[in-house]
């Protein structure tokens, strides 16, 4: 249950809205609570073939030759593919939309070409008339590898002694490029005042070292990918994706073909939190539907997730602050080295902006690096890179604290970020809801209720996010009915066709229930962007209010034909349409459509970015509980509080929050990638890569503090990201207080623990 | 390959004779071969209860059963949970209560709270963690699940007084 605090909304006040705010069930329910709704695995076609990857038992081994004859001739196969069936890459670099890759790359993930990098790298695919018999067949191709030493950890490979993943990977630091090659991709930096005259002017210096293993984003429905490559050339692709648009992309852009070529079939994704936004099967079942003229299915099995799909990276980040004697931080210098995987580009530079955002330090540098390491290619996670940063911000401040004497609220009460605070990253806030999280989590009985009982310790932290806009897209049709039919291009991974329908109905005057949402392919909405960074409710949010306002314009021209007036007399209030005497509610006009210009529609394609994003903070407390003989915690209580800017739906909105927040637990504890020496996962299964159950946890309560957005119309704030960025370093805090030590590498297992109390 | 071989069984109350290859699962029976979708796989191992059905009165993970192991015995799914297109109340209350996001998981968790409804009527919310310990969920941190299935047990039991939770946190 969550306890809501609203500072005054922009626009209205508490109470205007007839929908928003409200908790309609959502339009897709029915069908997922009764198995109906259809997921990528769950689609069955005519002449439909199985697809399987074989994929390299080695992190790092040169593949001098691949024997696919064998595996050709069992029967009930019908094609092997391998990467000579791709298109050359050559040099060429692609822009995505989303930033530029090296083409070479792209498709050096999809199926390993001279080298393989990791252990799970696809290698060779197979077709055939059962899931069986595709298994069957890849234990008959047969690879000529070259075990080559693989470099596994990230301050390692950054040595001019690591063995190399690339010979053509040559360091951007600082946008100059090395002369000789390297692991390490890029080096960037921010800078903001000096921080050598900063900690001059400090009263204590304090300085850490902090680790984290990669962990993965854990969705419950492994990668899936149905294609069929007609013989009119269209290439049509069934996938759970967070982002139709980029499958569509990625594919054209591997394959080389034109986008026009390409249609992309979002079914219902099975949770994604970032990892399902890169291609993996896609361009493989492509080809082996080129070759066999059927459409061919490829799912994973779980191991194949944790092994051959993108993690978020694992990190070095050494930290250092100071601090006068009042708790005033003056002078912050970080230090983020961030593993790629095998393949450069993650999304370190998030972590690099978030690490002391919530805070307002005059002097600051920070120096992040993307390296290449032996292991999957990394993909987005969740607020990726964030919560390792803060991790090593929010436990250096906890510390801090402690030597000023202070409260851990009041003392980020006295740093806090709000309007106008500039942070490293150049950009300066508008208004943000930080301090006012910390005066919830003040205020709240959590706080104030006194921990009691050995071994027992209370911990905050805050984070940030700053989550994103980019490009969405809305048709909506009115029906004669009075309802609308909505079709929006952002994939519904969590109640969002609902959050989205709401925003339209409110402003439209209908009942959210009045609205039909569906998510469209590439070919029948307008280009949306993936459902990833927070976003969706935010961008394709504005867009449907975009929509809804093209529709309004549209029926009150068709009322102003009615009724034989201009359509600037035409006045129209919560869904009534009005002038003089004549009144008609959205339904009555709706019905009358035909009798005055047909039927009405209305569409909108917004760059969201241009109505001003709002950053996301959130500030947890969280009570727990070690035990002494085991080393194992156990959370007693949680609380999470967050600015929200608005809520459109309060239920998904609190369900976003404990999810990322269970997240977050499961990464401070148990979570992580455990390699042996030679780059082999030891824990691919769920249940040694142990995420936390039902039986793991109390309820996690929330506290939804609404300051709006200034941009959006309705005040949203994404929120999906923030709630996975502060648990571990709450859950470090509160360990620190329960046994006296502080843990600075994750996850925080019982055997860490353990040690930590044995080595008191 | 291996030789098809009939197989028959009670599905959702009605019997079914089919005919399934002896490596088959009781997942791949249901989703590949009678086209129930409905059951879901996540890992194929039995760690995560996306596939949970009930046979002959207990959770199963149906990725561990062989379709021959059920012969003449009787199988729920999520597609036999709601009655003449009435939702049961768990269904209901998962709706109402916002208890999924992305709803993968959902069918396995239905199934499983429908079991534990059946053999315990009124549980506490101790007792729906760990029944329902065996289903992963990834998006919703299990608070609403486990308000919903207890708000579940309040309608089918008829025992309305709600049952004590843990918001604020364990004693």
């Amino acid at each position: 249950m969550s306890t809501m605090k609203s500072a005054p909304p922009s626009s209205k006040g508490k109470g205007e809205y007839r929908v928003i705010g409200t908790r309609p069930i959502r339009h897709d329910g029915v069908d997922k609570v009764t198995g109906r709704a259809l997921y990528g695995a769950d689609l069955q076609l005519t002449g439909l073939l199985h697809g399987r990857v074989l994929r390299s038992p080695h992190a790092h081994a040169r593949i001098r030759s691949i024997d696919i004859q064998k595996a050709l001739q069992l029967p009930g196969v019908k094609a092997v593919v391998t990467a000579a069936d791709f298109p050359p890459a050559g040099d060429k670099v692609e822009d995505l939309g989303e930033g530029t890759v090296k083409l070479r790359d792209l498709c050096g993930n999809i199926l390993a070409g001279e080298k393989a990098l990791y252990r799970g790298h696809a290698v060779a695919g197979v077709a055939a008339t059962s899931p069986h018999i595709a298994a069957q067949a890849l234990g008959l191709i047969s690879v000529d590898y070259e075990p080559l030493p693989p470099v596994l950890d990230v301050r390692k490979a950054m040595s001019p002694e690591a063995p190399l993943l690339h010979d053509d990977l040559f360091t951007d630091d600082l946008g100059e490029q090395a002369s000789s090659p390297s692991n390490i991709a890029k080096h960037l930096r921010h800078e903001k005042g000096d921080v050598g005259e900063g900690f001059k002017k400090a009263d204590k210096i304090f300085e850490r070292e902090f680790e984290t293993a990669m962990v993965h984003q854990g969705y419950i429905e492994p990668h899936n990918a149905t294609a069929h490559w007609n013989a009119d050339g269209n290439l049509t692709i069934w996938t759970s994706t967070q982002g139709a648009f980029t499958v569509r992309t990625q594919v054209a852009t591997i394959l080389q073909l034109p986008i026009s070529r390409v249609k992309v079939i979002p079914m219902e994704i099975g949770g994604g939190f970032g990892g399902k936004i890169p291609v993996y099967l896609e361009p493989v079942a492509a080809v082996l539907s080129r070759k066999t003229g059927r459409p061919v299915k490829m799912l994973m099995d779980r191991t194949e997730v944790f092994e051959g799909t993108g993690p978020t990276p694992g990190s070095y980040v050494k930290i250092k602050m100071g601090a006068l004697k009042s708790g005033r931080i003056v002078a912050a210098e970080a230090y983020l080295a961030y593993e790629a995987g095998a393949f450069a580009g993650s999304p370190f530079f998030c972590g690099m902006m978030c690490i002391v955002a919530p805070y307002d330090i005059e002097n600051i540098l920070i120096d992040g690096y993307d390296v290449v390491v032996n292991k999957p290619k990394t993909a987005a996670y969740r607020a990726p890179c964030a919560t390792s940063a803060a991790l090593a911000s929010e436990t250096l401040i906890d510390e801090i604290a402690e030597w000023a004497g202070q409260d851990p609220l009041s003392i980020r009460q006295l740093n806090g970020a709000k309007e106008g605070t500039r942070r490293a990253d150049g950009l300066a806030y508008s208004r943000i809801g930080f301090l006012e999280t910390l005066d919830a989590a003040q205020a709240h009985p959590h706080y104030k209720e006194p921990l009691k009982g050995p071994y027992r310790g209370r911990g905050v932290a805050s984070g940030f996010w700053f989550n994103c806009g980019l490009r969405s897209s809305v048709t909506a049709s009115v029906n004669p009915d009075g309802t609308v039919s909505m079709i929006e291009g952002s994939p519904d991974i969590g109640g969002t066709r609902t959050s989205i329908a709401m925003q339209l109905a409110e402003v439209l005057g209908i009942a959210a229930e009045d609205v039909r949402p569906q998510v469209g392919d590439t070919d029948s909405v307008g280009y949306t962007d993936v459902t990833g960074g927070s976003r969706v409710t935010f961008a394709t949010g504005y867009a449907a209010i975009q929509a809804a306002r093209d529709v309004e314009q549209n029926m009150k021209q068709r009322a102003a034909t009615l009724w034989e007036v201009a359509p600037d007399q035409v006045q129209v209030s919560e869904g009534v349409y009005r002038n003089g005497k004549n009144s008609l509610t959205f339904k009555e006009l709706a019905a009358k459509l035909n009798d005055c210009g047909g039927p009405v529609s209305g569409q909108a394609t917004v760059n969201a970015d241009e109505c001003g994003v709002g950053g996301g903070f959130a500030t947890h407390i969280v009570d727990l509980e070690v035990d002494p003989d085991t080393g194992k915690v156990t959370i007693l209580r949680y609380t999470a509080v967050q600015d929200v800017g608005k809520a459109i739906h309060p239920s998904y909105v609190e369900g976003q929050i404990q999810g990322g927040a269970t997240q977050g637990i499961g990464w401070a504890l148990n979570e992580e990638y455990y390699y042996d020496e030679k780059g082999r996962m030891a824990n691919s299964s769920f249940l040694d890569y142990r995420m936390p159950t039902a039986l793991d946890l109390p309820m996690i309560d929330t506290v939804l503090v609404e300051v709006p957005a200034p941009g959006h119309p309705f005040g949203v704030r994404g929120v999906g990201e923030v709630p996975i960025v502060p648990p571990p370093a709450a859950i470090a805090n509160a360990i620190y207080r329960a046994i006296g030590v502080r843990l600075h590498r994750l996850p925080m297992n019982p055997g860490r623990v353990l040690a930590a109390i044995l080595g008191r | 390959m291996a030789k098809n071989t009939q197989l028959s069984f009670v599905l959702n109350g009605e019997e079914v004779q089919l005919l399934c290859e002896p490596r088959h699962s009781l997942l791949e029976v249901l989703r590949d071969i009678l086209g129930l979708t409905g059951s879901k796989e996540g890992c194929n191992n039995g760690n995560c209860g996306a596939c949970n059905v009930i046979l002959d009165g207990k959770v199963v993970n149906s990725c561990c059963v062989f379709g021959l192991e059920v012969q003449d015995r009787e199988v729920t799914t999520i597609e036999g949970v709601a009655t003449n297109g009435e939702l049961h109340p768990l269904q209901q209350k998962f709706l109402e209560h916002a208890a999924l996001q992305c709803g993968i998981c959902t069918p396995g968790f239905i199934v499983a709270a429908k079991a534990l409804l059946e053999s315990n009527p009124r549980p506490t919310e101790a007792d729906a963690r760990l029944w329902l310990a065996g289903n992963l969920c990834r998006c919703t941190g299990y608070d609403k699940i486990i308000r919903a299935v207890l708000d579940a047990a309040a309608v089918t039991s008829g025992e309305v007084t709600p049952v004590e939770v843990t918001a604020g946190g364990r004693k």
